[in-house]
């Protein structure tokens, strides 16, 4: 048996169970302990280790028979915006309280008919809408890099305290990317409304993909921005992405937004050359302010992509800038309307009022967080009459010019856009956003123009800060060319080296 | 845009969340540091732009209006935090 299981990749292990050298049995054991020992770090809300144990028996079994599946046995993390059948889902959120969903989400559903193991569920900002994890009714998740000059002990009595000083691991997925970089499970779920599955792996230091909309299903998933929201894998290498993309993406006739073509075996473009392909620098991306380091960065990825054969080409995407506040009005008036649902009638929790009015006002009063409450009251506000066409019609038009931008793009042959994937390394756990809100959303000025344009982006690791931080580059891609990504992510992983991710000191 | 205090209590009523008195100049600061961020985008030129329904083109898929997945009363009211007898249960609607 190998030393320590919780270091091998997710292909690496998944070769390692089927050539029987490893029991899926030992292999989810030895992440259930690293689990354990993890809890200071509170990636993890609901761990369960006796329906991992149990799935992984039947893994070995089916091994035993011959009848292994893509992911049989590998242990993987939920992120808790998920439905899973019987297993708590609140999407972080006190509203939930209590709420066990009695069906699973198709695309956890289709990771256990693949094989897959499930480990527990992960903190999550709540109802995904955050980029550092702080907004969780479950507390924010500290992310397994330490901050520069930090001792294991600081960390450690951090730790023990509030975490302020501490890294936030991004957001919304920051219990999935701080799972993942701490060895806690071989890959996670995640989802990402405006970049939160590349945001946050970019700040850990692995890899994430938000497919094209339409390649997942969204079906019991919890609905932040319908238009916006999709699911996809976060782990450790740009392989292990494509491996788990597989199982996840595919047609669902529950979501009616879900596109019925065939799923790619995307491992098989891992490793394709990418000579000739035609990659595309957005000049607008380069704004104001932005750290030198996060250009070198940029500077770098171009460089390893000519070395490699690709065509580098200067390209303008005009509309860029608007992304960011159109998305504002788009996103928070999608997630009045879905999170309207939650009124203490059907699920969750329910605060007692006078008539029925106030029990409906002090249930989201007190069920929903801060951040939460003020997202639907602006979404509130824009599609509040007198103001639907001036906010959310004019943002909804912008959107088109959004999507426009990169369909001309696309038009004069460029196969992918590179650009940096945030504008800065990991910040500190109560360094950004208690006063202005909007200081917070500036993380996601180079991830949201994808999901307002529908398309696939990845988040690569490109090196280290000058303080020793994982900074990650983004790769943006035509409509269901998923595979294109893969390919060009591997060039830079290749080139940048495998990350070397923190050794445990929690 | 910004808005009033008289505003802010109008939009937390429209969206079910009781808000006390003391949190009103606070989330009217907020609201307002949101609409300002949005400002800008009165300055860009929509004229002739169809605003955006389906980001990936694709028709609705119809289907037949049917059952297709029962799970039982026991199953929907089994999360509610008040039921009787398959029921919701809720404060008193009608005198």
């Amino acid at each position: 048996m190998m030393s320590d299981l919780t270091k091998l990749s997710l292909a690496e292990a998944r070769d390692a169970v089927a050539s029987k050298k490893v029991s899926s049995v030992e292999l989810t054991k030895a992440h259930i302990d690293a689990i354990e020992k993890a809890r200071g770090l509170n990636a993890f809300i609901v761990e369960t280790p006796e329906k991992a144990l149990d799935m992984a028996k039947a893994s070995d079994a089916r091994i035993a028979s011959g009848k292994a599946c893509p992911l049989e046995g590998l242990p993987l993390g939920i992120k808790d915006l998920y439905a899973t059948q019987g297993v708590h889902m609140q999407a972080c959120s006190h509203i939930l309280d209590g709420f066990k969903p009695p069906y699973e989400s198709t695309v956890t559903s289709q990771l256990w008919r693949d094989g897959a193991v499930m480990l527990g569920k992960l903190n999550m900002d709540e109802f995904a809408m955050g980029s550092s994890n702080e907004t969780s009714y479950y507390g924010p998740v500290a992310s397994p890099w330490l901050p520069p000059g930090w001792d294991a002990d600081k960390g450690r009595s951090a730790l023990k305290g509030d975490k302020k000083g501490l890294l936030v691991p991004g957001g919304s997925s920051g219990g999935s990317s701080a799972a993942v970089a701490a060895h806690l499970c071989l890959g996670a779920t995640a989802t990402d409304t405006g970049g939160s599955i590349r945001q946050p792996a970019a700040f850990t230091g692995t890899v994430g993909i938000k497919p094209t909309y339409g390649r997942c299903s969204r079906w019991g998933v919890a609905a932040f921005a319908s238009s916006l929201d999709q699911a996809g894998p976060i782990a450790r290498n740009v392989r292990d992405c494509a491996i788990m993309l597989r199982s996840m993406a595919g047609y669902d006739p529950k979501d009616s937004t879900s596109v019925n073509a065939p799923v790619p075996d995307y491992e098989k473009a891992v490793g394709a050359s990418i000579k000739g392909k035609k990659i595309g620098i957005p000049k607008e991306y380069r704004i104001d302010g932005m750290p030198a380091e996060i250009e070198a960065l940029w500077q770098q990825g171009i460089e390893w992509l000519r070395a490699a054969g690709a065509e580098i080409v200067d390209i303008s995407l005009p509309h860029t800038k608007t992304a960011l506040p159109a998305y504002y009005i788009v996103a928070p008036a999608e997630a009045s309307s879905n999170l309207a649902r939650y009124d203490g009638v059907r699920y969750g929790l329910r605060v007692p009022g006078k008539d029925i009015s106030s029990m409906y006002e002090n249930t989201r009063a007190e069920g929903f967080g801060r951040e939460v409450r003020r997202r639907i009251m602006i979404g509130t506000y824009v599609l509040s009459a007198g103001y639907y066409d001036a906010y959310y019609v004019r943002a909804q038009k912008i959107r088109t010019l959004i999507k426009r931008d990169f369909e001309l793009a696309y038009q004069d042959g460029i196969d992918a856009i590179l650009t940096p994937a945030t504008p800065s390394a990991a910040f500190g756990i109560g360094e950004k956003g208690s006063g202005d809100p909007v200081e917070m959303y500036l993380n996601d000025v180079f991830t949201v123009t994808v999901n307002m344009a529908g398309l696939p982006g990845l988040a690569v690791p490109g090196g280290l800060s000058a303080s020793g931080l994982p900074l990650g580059l983004q790769l943006i891609g035509r409509p269901f060319e998923e595979e294109t990504l893969f390919s060009v992510a591997e060039v830079i992983e290749q080139a940048a080296g495998r990350m070397s991710l923190p050794k445990a000191w929690w | 845009m910004s808005v009033d205090q008289a505003t802010v209590r109008r939009i937390a009523h429209l969206a079910r969340i009781a808000v006390r008195d003391e949190e009103v100049p606070h989330l009217q600061e907020e609201l307002n540091a949101i609409l300002a961020f949005v400002e800008e985008l009165s300055a860009v030129d929509v004229s002739g732009v169809e605003a955006m329904t389906s980001v990936i083109p694709m028709r609705l898929p119809l289907r037949k209006d049917e059952v297709t997945d029962h799970a039982g009363a026991d199953v929907v009211t089994g999360n509610a935090p008040g039921a009787e007898d398959h029921f919701f249960t809720v404060p008193k609607v009608v005198e």
